[in-house]
């Protein structure tokens, strides 16, 4: 195990108290009872509190590798999302799962994910903004499921008559999506950019 | 009902009657325009159905075939109507600046339909941009966060403690021990009684003998306080005479005669 190897080298070049602080199996174990017990993901600094910062940043990522593999065959899956790392139930046991809900898990409506769309592909965005492009006004029910979802938040005002607030997306809005980062968001479609460049 | 549109021509061909899908029975008004989410949308509807080239919109059909549905609108009295009532206001702007002769020096004009063009495109990424979203696996729906229960234990912060805490504590529980004393008594009186029966014995081999002798100084005042509380109990209950033939003279000590 290159981790293992790694971290004895380490702890020969002294730091007696980090070498016998524990093994690699135990620290394993930590990670693991920490992250199945969180509600929320844990991040790298999150981790380092369990062991009191006498590890480094760098170890701690190749534990959390290891201990990813150490899943790989369960049926529960180490994901690493935007505010750190969680375990997930694999996609293959979610219908399974979805019985045990009483209620049939609702979509949001179009509106919603229309003006969720916009948010996150040009934001920060006011809804002056959102208006423009849908053509229609923005309903105060839409804005209010996304607050209260947590997938959005005003990040300040432009700096314009009315001082309209701009919105932007969360953290929690691409840890709900899986998402690492919004660059992982699916891309834009180019095709009429593009076409519409040509013509005109 | 729609009243039947003039025939409109779609690159040349005329469209003799609106597509299947497109009739709206009036009662289903209301659910026809949560269908659309709002004039963009439905116009988007109207040439992606027609398959027209976004970029050549045909503006007197597009505007017709517009018009007859705001005016459907408009009988339902909907509120929602004003957003499209103002598209058509453009699409009629837009139609009417194209009709109008370009003067030669502004030749170079953009086309009206332009903007249109642009909000049309924009929107429409926009819309598949928000289907592409709705198809990612999310949590709560697709993905499920997996939480193992642990009972929590909040970790106690323990109190210090001064030499000076330790003393008072220690001075109390003296002091408290104290109280307590009757509960020696208790056990003393055990032990009274046993001497009570030392002296009875020693009276009875030695007849009769002086106060002073009773005591050993060197058994400690505990046990002479036991000899004096068994002397004094054996005089209440009768069991010995004490007596004294004068001021500060020896007292002594002798069972009692029976009766």
């Amino acid at each position: 195990m290159a981790v293992t190897e790694d971290f004895e080298r380490n702890s020969q070049h002294g730091n007696a108290e980090r070498s016998v602080l524990h093994s690699i199996q135990e620290m394993k174990n930590v990670l693991e009872a920490a992250l199945l017990t969180s509600p929320e993901p844990l991040s790298l600094d999150d981790l380092l509190k369990l062991f009191e910062a006498r590890m480094e940043r760098a170890t701690l990522r190749m534990l959390l590798d290891e201990l990813k593999t150490d899943w790989s065959e369960r049926t529960l899956e180490l994901v690493q999302v935007a505010s750190g790392w969680r375990f997930q139930a694999r996609a293959a046991y979610a219908p399974f799962l979805a019985r045990l809900q009483p209620e049939r898990q609702q979509r949001y409506s179009r509106a919603v994910m229309e003006t969720l769309a916009i948010i996150a592909y040009k934001q920060p965005a006011t809804r002056g903004d959102i208006e423009e492009i849908r053509g229609v006004a923005v309903n105060q029910n839409v804005m209010r499921t996304l607050l209260e979802r947590g997938w959005i938040d005003v990040v300040g005002q432009r700096e314009v008559p009315g001082r309209p607030s701009l919105y932007g997306t969360t953290r929690t809005f691409l840890d709900d999506l899986n998402l690492r980062s919004l660059q992982e968001l699916p891309p834009l479609q180019e095709l009429a950019q593009q076409e519409m460049e040509l013509k005109i | 009902m729609l009243t039947s549109p003039s025939p409109a021509r779609i690159h040349g061909e005329p469209l003799a009657a609106l597509p299947h899908d497109l009739y709206i029975p009036p009662d289903a008004l209301e659910v026809y325009l949560e269908a659309f989410e709002g004039p963009l949308d439905l116009l988007l509807y109207l040439i992606r159905k027609h398959n027209l080239d976004i970029l050549d919109i045909p503006m007197a059909a597009l505007t017709q075939q517009y018009m007859d549905y705001v005016e459907q609108m408009r009988a339902g009295n909907l509120e929602l109507a004003s957003d499209y009532l103002l598209m058509s206001a453009m699409l009629i702007e837009i139609k009417s600046r194209m009709l109008l002769p370009k003067p030669a020096e502004i030749e170079q004009e953009d086309d009206p339909r332009a903007e249109l063009v642009r909000r049309l495109l924009e929107y429409e990424a926009m819309k598949l941009a928000a289907q592409k979203l709705d198809a990612l696996p999310q949590v709560g729906r697709e993905l499920i966060v997996a939480q193992a229960y642990y009972q929590h234990i909040p970790q106690q912060n323990l109190p210090g403690v001064s030499m000076e805490d330790l003393m008072t504590a220690w001075q109390g529980l003296l002091q408290r021990a104290s109280h307590f004393t009757h509960h020696r008594i208790t056990r003393e009186q055990l032990s009274v009684r046993e001497h009570m029966t030392l002296i009875l014995r020693r009276l009875n081999l030695e007849g009769m003998l002086e106060f002073s002798a009773l005591f050993d100084l060197t058994e400690g005042v505990q046990k002479m306080v036991t000899y004096f509380l068994a002397l004094l109990e054996l005089a209440r209950e009768g069991l010995v005479k004490m007596t004294q033939s004068a001021g500060f003279a020896p007292i002594h000590i002798q069972a009692a005669e029976l009766m």
